[in-house]
């Protein structure tokens, strides 16, 4: 059996809330952009598309035409697509164009890359029958492998993801979990009958993802020759080498200047020339390729956050906790009411990211969160999405709802 | 007579209470023919004043004084924002030694009969002005810093210069009795050097009869039933903010439609912020940030109010109940502020009794006739709290002063 590499990237950019102050509770109902027209969320994609979407669809066109080999999966959420079809139609061409070639794999997820699974199964059901629907829209595809928003996992969600027919999910490989067992074999979730488990290679993916740049790293400047070369001392029994990563990594995480785009079009044919039995897959490819090894009980939400590795960049302070709070005490006034603008603001209003602006483990973690944050502080996140919320009620009390 | 008037700021390039004070009070001295000179350390555009001289000390031209420390004038730096936009840090020793100089200048050039020197950050200038003309300094206490440190004895260096401007003046004027109290107490002065000179504040006519809230998401909320309690200053220790959202969590507990509207930034901001969330009532904390005393929104947010709370530490004066009375709220006060020696009918309640805090809250917004009734009497009582009489005072200190000098 051949060994291969599964490249996953995850493509997502949520509607950040605009500056919203009190005196816009009430008046203004539009949360996420600047002016009409838009400005602020049009200015981050358009920004995004030409540092890093543009560039990165160009080389993996390139390697899908040059090596009829090279294949990977990828998941887009259902708020980047809108903003896309908005202000980069371009950038969605691209994205179809890649996918045409019928060797790129789309995962399924919530439509509004939110943490509703651990909220409510029927408005969680909800958006992911939204995203499958705006991915079967878009590219004609219908997701068959299941990824829950940064990676959370638990076995309630291998049980329902198997339940509702998926053939695989995926989640993080971290040691302190998986114990002695790899994260480059297939894995079955524990009480599930038919889904197979893959996780993240997170050191292989972060080396990639977070320390390519990093020039205090030991192993500083990365090259193609010497990733493929560590991926040979892995393991030579592996079945996968799972990298996961941000698609955002190409060009906007890692800038162009770095050497990120030639690492990127020099890695496939180093990969598949180190051996013989080298090649690439999407996850369904893998899935149905390799038999699950072992089985594994993950009782505990997991993630791909941090150095924990589990939800406390989004819900791990008073704030945010009070804040998710807030937002899933309207669900059933906001789904009674019918109206499909305030449902669709509540939902875009789940996104994580979100919360995750108002994380305030600035140390360590910290700074990457800072570098992802549109507002000066975790506290200004928090009054902002607490001003929004203020104004959905508003429209909830005008409609009749008790507030 | 001739009056050589040291102040920080004056408004609408403002932060806190003192500039209003400083406006209100050298409009109603002119009123009396005084003849002032404000010698301010910044230069902006005040096309309201035309009953004195403003003079800037340094040609730094700035557009609107920002505190952004909200630490008052302990911390280091005062930023400002100028015209442009931008804003600029200022090192505060520096920014101080160049007002001396310039004051001094003033002084040994200028014909005046008296220096009027308001709070700590002019008293070296003042005494400056004194030693060089030889003309009598009177210095007026809106605030000391053992008032902005919540209690404590604050910055020694700030503490240095207050002492000895009060040591040096030749009169004290202090804006309440309590004031006077902590001036005898924490700085050793002798009582019968210090009068007690209590603030007013007069408003714009045009002011009066706005319509239209700036707040239609709170006025909403209140046709659904909910009850607004506003509290509104800088959010630093002296304000006792987190007092009153522990009392707040009571209120909240016992009636869940109730909104706090918080006014203000300061270095308690965030700590606030997440005291609130902390104590599980953010969904009813507004944290409204910043908003300049000189404008409508800070108007409707007393007259969207059931209820205004000043819950503080240490207040020499405070003029913020006297404008939520004005502009419709009926009043908590602490009994640690200077106000609540003029002001009989409102809500009084110790700094540090959460309980009884959230106690008289829940009644002012539960019964409606309490509401009514106390605030009805406070508009009468504020009939009484106008500048005339603290203006015959001063006016008289000014007198004797003079007459002083002469002998």
């Amino acid at each position: 059996m051949k060994q291969a590499v599964c490249l996953y990237l995850h493509v997502h950019q949520p509607f950040r809330i605009k500056h919203y102050t009190i005196f816009d509770s009430g008046v203004d109902h539009n949360y996420f952009n600047e002016h009409p027209g838009g400005a602020d969320n049009e200015r981050i994609i358009k920004k995004v598309a030409y540092k890093s979407y543009l560039p990165a669809n160009k080389a993996l066109q390139h390697l899908l035409d040059t090596n009829p080999e090279f294949k990977f999966s990828i998941s887009i959420t259902g708020v980047l697509i809108e903003q896309l079809e908005m202000w980069a139609p371009e950038v969605l061409q691209s994205f179809k164009d890649l996918v045409a070639s019928g060797r790129v794999e789309i995962l399924a997820e919530t439509y509004h890359h939110s943490l509703v699974f651990f909220y409510s199964k029927t408005e969680f059901e909800a958006q992911v029958t939204m995203h499958r629907q705006k991915i079967q829209d878009v590219f004609g595809l219908t997701p068959q492998v299941f990824r829950n928003t940064e990676l959370s996992y638990n076995n309630d969600l291998a049980s329902w993801a198997d339940q509702a027919g998926y053939k695989g999910i995926i989640t993080e490989g971290w040691e302190p979990i998986l114990g002695w067992r790899s994260p480059n074999f297939m894995y079955k979730p524990a009480h599930t009958n038919n889904i197979r488990l893959m996780l993240k290679n997170y050191r292989l993916s972060d080396d990639v993802a977070f320390r390519f740049s990093d020039r205090n790293w030991s192993e500083w400047p990365l090259t193609a020759e010497k990733f493929v070369h560590w991926m040979g001392a892995a393991m030579d029994n592996a079945q996968t080498f799972n990298l996961f990563m941000d698609y955002e990594t190409f060009g906007e995480h890692q800038w162009e200047e770095t050497g990120i785009f030639e690492f990127l079009k020099a890695f496939p044919d180093f990969w598949m020339k180190s051996r013989q039995d080298r090649t690439f897959m999407t996850l369904s490819e893998a899935i149905n390729s390799y038999e699950a090894q072992d089985s594994i009980d993950i009782p505990q939400t997991l993630t791909w956050a941090d150095t924990e590795r589990d939800l406390s960049a989004w819900l791990g302070n008073s704030m945010q906790q009070q804040a998710l709070q807030a937002l899933y005490s309207l669900h059933k006034s906001v789904i009674d009411s019918g109206d499909w603008q305030l449902i669709e603001d509540w939902r875009k209003l789940q996104t994580s990211d979100h919360f995750y602006y108002m994380c305030t483990k600035w140390f360590n973690d910290g700074d990457i969160h800072a570098y992802f944050s549109p507002y000066t502080s975790p506290y200004e996140a928090f009054i902002n999405f607490m001003n929004a919320w203020h104004d959905l009620k508003y429209r909830l009390a005008q409609k009749g709802y008790e507030v | 007579m001739k009056i050589l008037m040291l102040g920080w700021e004056l408004p609408p390039h403002h932060t806190g209470g003192m500039g209003v004070v400083c406006l209100q009070l050298c409009k109603a001295l002119a009123s009396q023919s005084a003849d002032i000179e404000f010698v301010l350390p910044y230069s902006a555009d005040f096309p309201t004043i035309n009953f004195m001289k403003v003079t800037p000390a340094m040609p730094t031209s700035v557009e609107e004084v920002l505190r952004q420390s909200g630490g008052t004038y302990d911390s280091q730096y005062f930023s400002y924002l100028d015209a442009r936009g931008n804003t600029r840090g200022v090192n505060m020793a520096e920014h101080q030694d160049n007002y001396v100089k310039y004051v001094s200048q003033l002084a040994l050039l200028g014909e005046y009969d008296v220096i009027h020197a308001h709070d700590w950050l002019t008293f070296r200038a003042g005494l400056a002005a004194k030693h060089i003309s030889g003309k009598p300094l009177i210095v007026h206490i809106h605030s000391t810093e053992f008032d902005r440190s919540g209690g404590n004895s604050g910055n020694p260096l700030v503490r240095e210069i207050e002492y000895l401007g009060l040591h040096l003046a030749d009169k004290i004027i202090a804006v309440s009795q309590a004031t006077k109290d902590i001036i005898v107490r924490e700085y050793d002065i002798d009582p019968s050097r210090i009068s007690v000179v209590h603030n007013a504040i007069e408003f714009n006519e045009n002011e009066l009869y706005e319509t239209g809230s700036s707040y239609k998401y709170i006025e909403y909320m209140k046709t659904q039933g909910y009850k607004v309690i506003l509290s509104a200053g800088r959010l630093t220790v002296q304000k006792g903010l987190t007092n009153l959202l522990h009392a707040a969590k009571e209120v909240v507990e016992r009636n869940p439609k109730t909104l706090f509207l918080v006014v203000g930034s300061g270095e308690q901001y965030q700590e606030l912020i997440r005291l609130a969330a902390d104590l599980g009532i953010s969904q009813n904390v507004i944290m409204v940030g910043y908003i300049n005393g000189t404008g409508k929104q800070w108007r409707d947010a007393f007259r969207c109010a059931d209820l205004f709370v000043m819950p503080s530490i240490s207040e020499p004066f405070g003029l913020t109940p006297i404008e939520a009375i004005t502009f419709g709220a009926p009043v908590l006060i602490s009994k640690q502020t200077g106000v609540s020696e003029v002001l009989k009918n409102c809500f009084k309640v110790d700094f540090w009794d959460i309980h009884e805090m959230a106690n008289q809250m829940c009644a002012a917004i539960t019964y409606p006739n309490l509401k009514e009734e106390i605030y009805r009497n406070a508009q009468a009582e504020l009939k009484k709290i106008a500048w005339n009489k603290s203006i015959d005072k001063i006016m008289d200190i000014y007198n004797k002063q003079l007459q002083r000098v002469a002998v």
